[in-house]
């Protein structure tokens, strides 16, 4: 066993590959929160009244609220005084073609595997990225409109779709809703917008990708997408930040509102800096995630890679409200080092005839501890609902945790609500059967990982499903030996 | 192609090998038989690069190398395949997709090219109608669900795939039928070559009527008590190990 555990121990201890920093001249603005600072951002980014009135609101929400601690982690107190809440690549206001942004900026997107360059993109993704708090550049925009489709960042979503964002922001999650969220509501710099029209199915992948650049700021960024009657979106969201001895906060809120008819899959890679192997420095990821499943027969997918962030506070959730209403969750969660996961979704079925599907697959490894944490609430007039929950977890080594805290509400007794669990831990027999074939030690954990986690990879789309099945094997590199 | 002297094991404090010689030569098929508790099987895992057991003294010549300093992985590309008693379940994975994984990396190992999926699936093929297994079982996850000849035809098929050198075969009869039996001897058989060799290591003789050894080896309390023939297989159906046992006490 002590040589299996070595072995886990090996192939968990890879560096982080996105580690490097970019020099890229920045604007920020001072340290702290405080009124005027929500105004600095709101005026940098020349927003209407309502929305700064908006933001103000939650400020003072926020500062009544108390930070949750219920989550199965620990960590020191953030002092929210300390961080920058807002930083900019300094470039020409907005640009209006790629040829305006500042080729330092896409070299580091270019160094992520990141073409922001249209006629280099040839497969069918259009990207929103953004760099600290700022949209950087969307591609594809032009081609996209012509079905009318808006697909743009948040920023300019505010300046050209106003009626659109304040019709949806904080429909689906409002700023009342939690700590973070509310933090965000007040300091949100920039994101991704996405309105999908009527009995439309976009043609390609739209995808965000988020960079943490600067040192000591928090990355705040809102995505709302909005899926009109019969419509169907495919969405994908990656992550990465550079390796940095101190913790950086990243609370960010991602909305989606679905009506009848109509389907979104979300995906994401979650690849932030997770600290070193001692534990040090690496991203706090408090996130919320929901989707409203406003219209009958309308439907909803998540589907999670959780490997990077010091500590992940995530539930991306459905809210099943119109009848034949469904919504599903597919999570993969590693953990290694000292890294700690509490993730899990919440399912609430409100209207009649509503599914939800949640399978989660916890890996945990080196010293870490992943919790999986899940809500199934299903609400008197749901008659007919129905749930399936599948939580798994996978162990590598013996100094690593694995939790699960299932919470099923039922007020409704037509409904049917199945839940299984299991646990076990990465066998000696598994890895040595693949040795005795020919594989070697790290090619062995990574074919017994992914295999385990294959329900999840399999509703990925195609190219993210192999960057996700690399990122496994690398963020477990060491873990095994 | 295999010298075994003088092989002293453990697991924990336990000692289980005490002195095992064998040399196995290129085109030979040994048994080795023996009661429960005898060592049969440490000795194949021992062989195999299993870190549970503790080499205290002896040593392994395979193909002029010392295979006792060589990484289990390392020894399965360098030829020796071993068939196992409990086939390991890995959810998820096909056999298809373990046995590409595999095959490549064996086939880098020799400096050979790997294969494309078109030349796999035709190499697969071809091996499958060895041991009469379907494509669909193929497809399943790694023998989660199979059934216990399922199992072992499956270790068969990967050996024909693997084309090893020296293969050695645990107990592969328990646990079948004798139609299973059949299938399993049948395709060990086809394997059969004047450049590989083969040690069958089984508690009865009814699998030996199907892989008819060269040479039976007797491991009793951890030593090769007696060696023999193809007849000895036979002798020991017949008057049981207790003769064997008294013998060795004896001596």
């Amino acid at each position: 066993m002590a040589k299996d555990n070595d072995i886990l121990d090996e192939i968990t201890s890879k560096e982080y590959e996105h580690g490097w920093t970019a020099n890229i001249e920045m604007e920020s603005a001072p340290k702290g929160l405080n009124e005027d600072i929500i105004r600095f951002i709101s005026a940098k980014k020349q927003e209407p009244e309502w929305l700064l009135e908006w933001r103000l609101k939650a400020y003072r929400i926020w500062k009544e609220m108390k930070e949750p601690r219920w989550a199965n982690v620990t960590y020191p107190e953030i002092n929210y005084q300390d961080i920058i809440y807002y930083a900019a690549p300094k470039q020409k206001a907005s640009p209006k073609s790629l040829d305006e942004v500042d080729p330092e900026l896409l070299r580091t997107f270019e160094r992520l595997g990141i073409s922001l360059t249209e006629q280099k993109r040839l497969t069918g993704v259009a990207v929103d990225a953004v760099l600290d708090s700022v949209s950087v550049a969307t591609t594809f925009k032009e081609k996209l409109a012509e079905l009318g489709i808006i697909f743009c960042s948040f920023s300019e979503a505010v300046r050209e779709h106003p009626e659109l964002v304040r019709k949806y922001l904080g429909s689906v999650v409002p700023m009342t809703d939690n700590y973070f969220a509310a933090l965000n509501s007040a300091v949100f710099s920039d994101g991704s917008f996405c309105y999908i029209p009527k009995g439309v199915r976009c043609p390609m992948e739209l995808s965000t990708y988020f960079r943490i650049n600067a040192a000591n700021t928090g990355q705040f960024e809102r995505t709302l997408i909005v899926a009109d009657e019969g419509s169907y979106v495919s969405y994908l969201e990656g992550c990465t930040a550079p390796m940095r001895d101190e913790h950086q906060l990243h609370a960010a809120v991602v909305e989606i509102y679905v009506m009848k008819d109509a389907h979104v899959k979300y995906s994401t890679v979650q690849n932030w800096y997770p600290g070193d192997k001692e534990g040090k420095g690496g991203i706090y990821n408090f996130v919320t995630k929901r989707a409203l499943c406003a219209g009958e027969n309308s439907k909803v997918s998540w589907t999670q890679v959780e490997t990077g962030s010091a500590i992940t506070w995530k539930y991306p959730s459905c809210i099943l409200k119109g009848d034949n209403s469904s919504g599903e969750f597919y999570s993969v969660a590693v953990t290694n080092n000292y890294q700690q996961a509490d993730t899990g979704t919440k399912m609430v079925h409100i209207g009649k005839n509503t599914r939800s599907r949640i399978v989660s697959k916890g890996i945990s490894a080196g010293r870490s501890q992943n919790s999986y944490r899940g809500q199934v609430h299903i609400l008197k007039r749901a008659t007919n609902a129905r749930n399936f929950s599948q939580c798994d977890s996978l162990l590598m080594g013996d100094k690593c945790g694995a939790h699960t805290f299932p919470y099923i509400d039922v007020e409704n007794n037509t409904s049917r609500v199945e839940h299984e669990a299991t646990t076990s831990k990465i066998g000696e027999d598994q890895i040595f059967y693949c040795m005795q074939r020919g594989i070697d030690e790290e090619s062995a954990v990574a074919l017994i990982v992914n295999g385990y986690a294959k329900e999840v990879l399999n509703q990925l789309p195609m190219e993210f499903a192999v960057e996700a099945q690399k990122l496994l094997a690398l963020t477990l590199e060491g873990s095994v030996g | 192609m295999l010298t075994i002297r003088n092989l002293y094991a453990r697991v924990g404090d336990k000692e289980i090998l005490k002195g095992i010689d064998l040399e196995v030569k290129a085109g030979e098929v040994h048994a080795i038989m023996g009661p429960n508790g005898s060592g049969k099987s440490t000795l194949a895992a021992v062989l195999a690069g299993r870190e549970d057991f503790e080499v205290t003294d002896g040593s392994v010549e395979y193909l002029g190398k010392n295979l006792l300093e060589m990484e289990p992985d390392e020894r399965a590309r360098e030829g020796i395949f071993l068939a196992f008693q409990y086939p390991v379940e890995i959810p998820g994975v096909s056999t298809i997709n373990f046995m590409k994984t595999a095959v490549n990396q064996v086939r880098i190992h020799r400096g050979q090219e790997p294969l494309d999926a078109v030349s796999f699936l035709q190499l697969m093929k071809e091996k499958m109608k060895l041991v009469d297994i379907d494509q669909a079982l193929l497809s399943r996850s790694l023998n989660e669900g199979f059934s216990g000849g399922e199992k072992k035809r499956n270790e068969i098929f990967q050996m024909a795939m693997l084309e090893p050198r020296l293969a050695i075969l645990d107990e592969t009869d328990s646990g079948l039928d004798i139609d299973a039996l059949k299938i399993v001897a049948n395709g060990v058989n086809k394997l059969r070559s004047k450049d590989n060799a083969i040690i069958v290591v089984t508690h009865y003789q009814r699998l030996l009527n199907y892989i008819v050894p060269d040479f039976v080896h007797v491991l009793y309390k951890g030593r090769i008590v007696k060696s023999g023939g193809k007849e000895l297989a036979l002798e020991l159906e017949s008057k049981g190990y207790d003769w064997i046992k008294s013998e060795a006490e004896v001596a």
